[in-house]
């Protein structure tokens, strides 16, 4: 699948103009609130014409303003998952998922037992919107946008009104969506451990512009879009296979190749490729390898860069090399100093096994 | 005392029919106003809804007159009308289009007010699902304006049950084609000894409007459970 879009919107003093493809699997549309993501996946589904478009899914040309082209959102087959779900207050669960399907008009069945177990949501469908919790509300929705049969998946921050748990809930939900049905989504977020945990590739917007495109481990690997992607929770993300339990203490072992990296117990099998998200200011450096330390994982690797986190600012960033693999890490300036930090230096990145927790942790699919 | 003379029993029958052929009848038109009114921006907007108010405003009578200008046998509407066979003039059609106008504005408005209250993202929820704007608009919006319009159509009935004023100076009084339970029982305080019979109607048409406000009360919070889960 391709999605090709080429937007230019101005409104109230906000210009958006964005141009991007997405490859298949799932895209995030990555940016802080009011970068224009909402608008974006607006324009892509049809609910609001932009002054210039150029919009295309697989080759079927869904709007260009140059030729008039404005295909109704009824007839463009793009699924949408609202941030506060939207489900029809007068019907059942089973009747807002139905209804869809019963457009969609195809004759091919979709397997409705399939979907309905994936989200595991068989045992609401009798009940009626209002009596379900959030997180129930929201896989519904997803439920009732993939029977449409849409070509792509729109998800506008699905997550976004739920508390901690009920995101936890759902997350898993999502990662078999991406690895079990073979469609596209587009994910809006301003997360970084979902985008992290769920996409493929990221698009970075930022005041109506896309400033990047690329992997997730090449994105969150730049020091220079730190400021965008959100400096507390910045971290290099790191490709990883679970390879084993240490059932005595409670742990599990994922391989990088950077090294051997120790994680609290995770419930998933031996082989299981992983994301693992190390947070730079959760890491420390050190000249020596450590010894009496509590740090269970020590990554050996050389200084790659180093850059003041911003203009006179008491941190510096610095990015490491460990065998190929990024590992960030933001120390003081006088720390920096100490160690004489600079491009080639050997060092040791030290990094707490209880940092790593299931918000820094994610299936990578494919 | 409640055996009803013929007289009385048609003036009942009649008043029903009159009111319930109004309220039906002007349904359809009220609903559409209302979804313009509602939804839709266009030039003349205001002055549209200010026509479907004027009723509501006016002195019944004028607006009675009005309808027997247009609508009488050499009115413009009404000779036109009189060409394929629809007759309004000194007929229970006429009375019926009579209430239907007086309780239009009634109909409109609580229709207007509760479409105005459906949520316009549900509505681009549906047309993401692959619902032509149409489908959307009898699946959900007009399910979830469900409360209004059965409040509109109480209204309106009730509206159209009480007709007097432009009803009697549009199509008179004739018993049997236009006297309606009002209508009659005005005629019966003109008349000696019409007091008991005046009266009698007039009981029962308070038990008419009693039923049918439970029952409308009832139909409401049904209608209401049901959009509001």
């Amino acid at each position: 699948m391709s999605l090709e879009i080429d937007i230019a919107h101005d409104y109230g003093g906000f210009a958006l103009q964005a141009q991007f493809a997405c490859a298949p699997g799932l895209t995030a549309l990555f940016g802080r609130s009011g970068a224009g993501k909402t608008t974006l996946v607006n324009a892509i589904a049809g609910l609001l014409t932009p002054q210039r478009a150029r919009i295309s899914i697989n080759g079927r040309v869904l709007a260009d303003t140059g030729n008039g082209i404005n295909v109704p959102p009824h007839q463009r087959r793009i699924g949408y998952v609202f941030q506060d779900a939207r489900l029809f207050p007068h019907l059942t669960v089973r009747n807002n998922l139905l209804y869809g399907r019963f457009f969609a008009r195809r004759d091919d069945d979709i397997d409705f037992g399939h979907i309905v177990d994936l989200l595991g949501i068989a045992q609401l469908l009798q009940r009626r919107p209002a009596t379900l919790s959030g997180g129930e509300k929201q896989r519904v929705a997803i439920g009732r946008a993939l029977l449409s049969r849409p070509e792509l998946l729109l998800m506008d921050e699905p997550l976004a009104s739920l508390d901690g748990a009920r995101k936890d809930e759902i997350l898993p939900y999502l990662e078999r969506l991406r690895d079990e049905l073979r469609l596209p989504i587009v994910y809006v977020s301003h997360a970084i451990p979902e985008v992290t945990r769920l996409a493929d590739t990221v698009v970075l917007l930022s005041d109506g512009r896309v400033q990047a495109v690329g992997s997730v481990e090449d994105l969150t690997a730049r020091l220079d879009l730190f400021p965008l992607t959100g400096r507390y929770e910045a971290g290099a993300v790191l490709n990883a296979t679970l390879v084993r339990h240490d059932e005595a203490w409670g742990l599990s072992v994922l391989q990088t190749r950077a090294g051997d990296v120790m994680v609290p117990r995770l419930e998933r099998a031996l082989g299981t490729a992983l994301r693992i998200r190390i947070r730079a200011r959760d890491v420390t450096l050190a000249l020596t390898p450590p010894t009496g330390t509590s740090a269970l994982n020590i990554l050996p690797g050389t200084v790659a860069e180093l850059q003041p986190s911003s203009e006179g600012a008491p941190q510096v960033e610095v990015r490491l090399d460990c065998h190929g693999d990024t590992v960030l890490a933001r120390v003081t300036r006088l720390s920096a100093d100490r160690l004489d930090l600079q491009p080639g230096k050997p060092v040791y990145a030290m990094i707490k096994t209880v940092a790593l927790d299931g918000g820094s942790l994610g299936g990578r699919g494919r | 005392m409640l055996s009803l003379t013929p007289e009385e029993t048609t003036a009942i029958l009649l008043s029903l029919k009159v009111a319930s052929v109004a309220t039906l009848g002007s349904l359809p038109f009220g609903v559409l106003i209302a979804w313009l009114l509602a939804r839709k921006t266009f030039p003349g907007k205001a002055l549209l809804d200010a026509l479907v108010h004027l009723p509501l405003i006016i002195p019944p009578v004028v607006t009675g007159y009005l309808l027997l200008l247009l609508f009488g046998k050499r009115g413009p509407l009404g000779s036109w009308l009189a060409e394929i066979g629809i007759v309004f003039a000194f007929r229970w059609t006429g009375a019926a289009l009579a209430c239907a106008v007086m309780g239009f504005p009634l109909l409109v408005r609580a229709i207007r007010l509760s479409m105005e209250a459906v949520d316009p993202r549900l509505e681009a929820a549906g047309r993401t699902l692959g619902a032509h704007p149409a489908l959307v608009f009898l699946t959900v919006t007009l399910p979830l304006s469900l409360p209004g319009i059965l409040a509109g159509v109480v209204l309106s009935f009730a509206r159209a049950f009480g007709e007097f004023g432009a009803t009697v100076t549009f199509v008179s009084n004739i018993p049997g084609e236009t006297q309606t339970l009002p209508t009659a029982i005005y005629t019966f305080t003109q008349v000696p000894g019409g007091d008991a019979q005046a009266l009698r109607l007039t009981l029962i048409s308070i038990a008419i409007a009693a039923v049918a406000i439970l029952l409308s009360e009832l139909l409401a919070r049904r209608s209401a459970r049901r959009v509001l889960g």
